[in-house]
């Protein structure tokens, strides 16, 4: 940012009347205003960590999530969940959870994930 | 596995045995249990119950051994880049009061991209794996039971894979953590979406496992050039991470400010920082207050920190502090040794229980500069916000170097700290969520499409997998080792020659590291001190050598010097002869025996010795001696000849004789002691005297060799007098009885 001198006393014009209470109140307003777009941020987006977290939770070493999601990424497929990529195959093709992250990550099934996928959108 | 017990050592191996099998129970954070306490007759009230097991301070042995603990959880960070070694200090940290243990991670896992496993050797700290998390938690669970207090494990989810570091802390019984994105935009230069993206979904997590969250916002001060500068700032930052947990589920209880101390004397350190602590916690009082020590103003001399630390825990009793920190006064010029956690431990302790319900006696001013000083902070942080949201946001805030800036809001100096919105480490790495975006487990944030599965939005979306390893631990896939050459059985066989065997040497971090400490004087320029230090170093033999502190007493009368080096021997623990052990009474035993059976002594130097300071000692009130428990004594005076002793025992129907010799040529101490007892033989009263020997040459063993009933050496204390007196009397009144 540019230099610039103190001008506290012309800026809190506005604000030197409220009481304490009140300016807490106004803190807090302005609080909410900077971080909602960043919790919109979070609520539509994913990355590889947040997937591969997802895997762990499910069950799988670090090591494995790893490798699943790299893959899943290569094929842009991220963007279904690689959770959900993992259950799909899993329910599809009768394979446990674990069966179905292990066999993906050996590069199985990744045609078929495109192929549903891009049939549902 | 066994109890731990206090006298025997935690046994690495034990922790380490079958571990992939081993499971904790806990989950979430612990408060300490807080109200009043009485102790020797005292009364605590910001205080919580004692522990079982423990090191009370120093001062404690005049004060019947009493450890008072302040009502705050009270914190200890370890992390020396050995997690075995970190183990045996998180148990000495135990003892002394820590019951939130912070594990510091090594250099760079923050731009790792995925999590470490095993258990490699770290930079100043440890590479947070499962292994040693759950190694470490396992050695807590013992620990706990041992003091009778419950500890918080804590370490830090940031970084490029903050989300799977929360899951793993979830899954191992971390208690607590830091997270915080806006450390990562600023300091770790991680591109700032993912950085919230990321923080989202850990925080998620974080809030599922109840653990305590604590924010980075102190790291601005560290780094401003000016801190107190920042204190606007610092609002600003609490104020977007506690906001934007609590919004993401983080019960407030559980969302800690990281709040330190801007400044540090010399400057008037309380005027800059209690108008600071109180605008703090007016603001967010629904939060609490992680207070931490100040670390920016820390030069290598620890007892210049340790007063900036009192300083900063009055401001802790002062305003509030839910969680205390403490900073090792070592921090200033190395990793942390273990005898510096411990002393900031003890700082901690004695200072807040020292400043114990402080405000009952006096109250902070709602006028004046303090009012002013306070409300000024806070409408320069409102009005940071204002311009934040004016910019366009955060992000674009960040962008045009808002943050960090050495001038106090609104002065800007041009100089903060500036990151691009598609720039830094994992830059343009999110991805969007497409409608059918599912992920089957809990506590996950965000967009999450399980009604495509037929589940309704009150269900749990693992219910869609059986439970994921947070409902069923045993789903958790356990890696052990994944480098053969660089891991904690190698480290332990290098060791292993000293673990529980008769070999031992100085340490100050790892086992055997052969370091020690030589604080030196000189009478000269500073310059020529320092390589007159190292020479001193060389011709002790020592290697490695450091000066680790200097300061100038006078520019050419004289400098200190301190310096570090390792040593190269070991010592064989059985060729140590070992003084023998005194067993002591309390000083209430003592004394209330004393009382029911008055004790008289007759006390002198024997013989032709003039060295009376010992003897003192051990029988003045003002130093502790025998006088401080109720035994009355007559003092001959020096060189008393030893026929006089007996003689003036008869005469005042004394009990006891302590004849101090500290002449030991041609063994005349020896030749005293059994003229002494021959003498009393000759007079008949043998059987009715305690004779007692004493002096820096005079050993137990020697004494009752020459017929004393005991003899004490070096560094006597008159408890230990007083306690074997009353042990005798008490045998010689059965005798009689």
């Amino acid at each position: 940012m540019k230099e610039r001198n103190d001008d506290f006393e012309k800026r809190r014009e506005h604000i030197k009347k409220m009481s304490d209470s009140e300016l807490k109140s106004y803190f807090y307003e302005l609080s909410e205003k900077l971080v909602d777009p960043l919790l919109d941020l979070g609520y539509k987006y994913t990355s590889k960590s947040v997937e591969r977290s997802v895997l762990l939770r499910m069950g799988f070493s670090s090591v494995e999530a790893k490798a699943i999601v790299d893959i899943l990424n290569e094929h842009n497929l991220l963007r279904k969940g690689a959770g959900h990529c993992v259950y799909k195959v899993a329910a599809d093709k009768n394979l446990s959870i674990r069966d179905s992250g292990i066999k993906i990550s050996e590069g199985d099934f990744i045609d078929y994930l495109l192929e549903v996928f891009n049939k549902n959108g | 596995m066994d109890k731990l017990k206090p006298n025997i050592k935690l046994d690495i191996h034990n922790i380490l045995k079958d571990l992939d099998k081993y499971q904790t129970k806990k989950r979430g954070w612990v408060w300490r249990k807080q109200g009043d306490v009485e102790l020797r007759g005292f009364t605590y009230k910001q205080a919580s119950p004692s522990l079982k097991n423990f090191v009370p301070l120093p001062s404690s042995s005049s004060l019947g051994g009493i450890d008072p603990q302040p009502d705050c959880v009270v914190t200890t960070e370890i992390a020396s880049g050995r997690f075995e070694d970190d183990i045996r200090r998180m148990r000495m940290a135990a003892y002394h009061g820590a019951d939130h243990v912070m594990v510091i991670r090594t250099a760079g896992q923050s731009h790792f991209d995925g999590l470490l496993e095993g258990t490699p050797q770290g930079v100043g700290g440890i590479p947070v794996t499962r292994k040693q998390l759950r190694a470490q938690r396992r050695a807590l669970d013992l620990i706990e039971e041992e003091v009778g207090r419950p500890i918080n494990y804590h370490s830090y989810v940031s970084g490029v894979a903050g989300p799977e570091i929360a899951v793993l802390f979830t899954e191992e019984g971390v208690n607590g953590a830091h997270q915080d994105p806006q450390y990562n935009v600023l300091y770790r230069n991680i591109n700032m979406i993912r950085s919230f993206v990321d923080a989202a979904e850990s925080k998620k997590v974080l809030a599922y496992a109840n653990m305590a969250q604590i924010d980075g916002a102190h790291n601005a001060n560290a780094t401003a050039r000016d801190a107190w500068k920042v204190m606007p700032e610092l609002l600003v930052q609490h104020a977007i991470n506690s906001v934007f947990s609590e919004k993401i589920g983080i019960k407030p209880e559980n969302i800690a400010l990281s709040t330190v101390p801007p400044a540090a004397s010399p400057t008037p350190d309380l005027k800059l920082n209690l108008p600071y602590a109180v605008a703090l916690r007016e603001f967010f009082d629904k939060y609490k207050m992680r207070a931490q020590m100040n670390t920016k103003y820390m030069d290598s001399s620890t007892r210049e920190a340790t007063v900036t630390h009192v300083l900063n825990l009055l401001v802790s009793r002062l305003t509030s502090a839910d969680i205390q920190s403490t900073i090792t006064p070592d921090e200033g010029r190395n990793v942390p040794w273990h005898i510096y956690n411990i002393e900031a431990l003890d700082t901690a302790k004695q200072a807040l229980v020292g400043m114990d319900d402080i405000l009952s006696m006096l109250e902070l001013k709602n006028d004046g500069y303090l009012y002013n000083k306070k409300r000024e902070i806070q409408e320069r942080a409102v009005l940071m916000m204002e311009e934040i949201i004016e910019m366009g946001g955060y992000f674009k805030a960040v962008e045009a170097g808002m943050f960090v800036d050495s001038g106090e809001y609104p002065e800007r100096n041009g100089d903060g700290i500036s990151r691009e919105i598609d720039g830094g480490v994992g830059k343009n790495s999110v991805i969007a969520r497409d409608e059918d975006y599912m992920a089957p487990v809990t506590a996950h944030y965000g967009y999450n499409n399980i009604e495509q599965y037929s589940l309704g939005g009150n269900q749990n979306p693992s219910d869609l997998i059986d439970g994921s390893t947070f409902e069923k631990p045993e789903k958790i896939q356990f890696i052990d080792e994944l480098d053969e050459t660089d891991n904690v059985y190698l480290r332990l066989e290098e060791t292993d020659k000293y673990r529980n065997s008769k070999w031992l040497k100085p340490e100050v971090e790892w086992l055997a590291d052969g370091t020690v400490t030589v604080d030196l004087f000189f009478p000269i320029e500073q310059k020529i001190a320092q390589e007159a230090a190292i020479l001193v170093g060389k011709n002790m033999n020592l290697r490695d050598i450091e000066v680790i502190h200097k300061e100038v007493l006078h520019p050419s009368e004289g400098t200190r010097v301190q310096i570090k080096g390792k040593v190269d021997f070991d010592i064989d623990i059985s060729t140590l002869k070992l003084p023998e052990e005194v067993e002591t009474l309390s000083e209430e035993e003592v004394i209330s025996y004393v009382k029911k059976n008055p004790i008289k002594v007759i006390a002198g130097t024997g013989g032709s010795d003039e060295h009376s300071v010992g003897i003192r000692e051990v029988l003045d009130i003002k130093h502790g001696g025998v006088e401080k428990f109720g035994i009355k004594y007559t003092y001959l005076g020096t060189s008393v000849p030893i026929e006089k002793f007996i003689d003036a025992a008869i005469e005042m129907d004394a009990q006891c004789i302590m004849m101090s010799t500290i002449i030991s040529h041609d063994d005349v101490h020896y030749k005293n002691m059994e003229k002494l007892h021959n003498y009393a033989i000759e007079k008949g009263v043998r059987d009715k005297l305690i004779l007692l020997a004493g002096g820096t040459q005079v050993t137990p063993e020697i004494a009752r060799k020459y017929k004393m009933d005991q003899g004490f050496g070096r560094g006597t204390k008159g408890i230990q007098i007083a306690s074997f007196l009353v042990k005798q009397h008490k045998a010689m009144k059965a005798h009689e009885d």
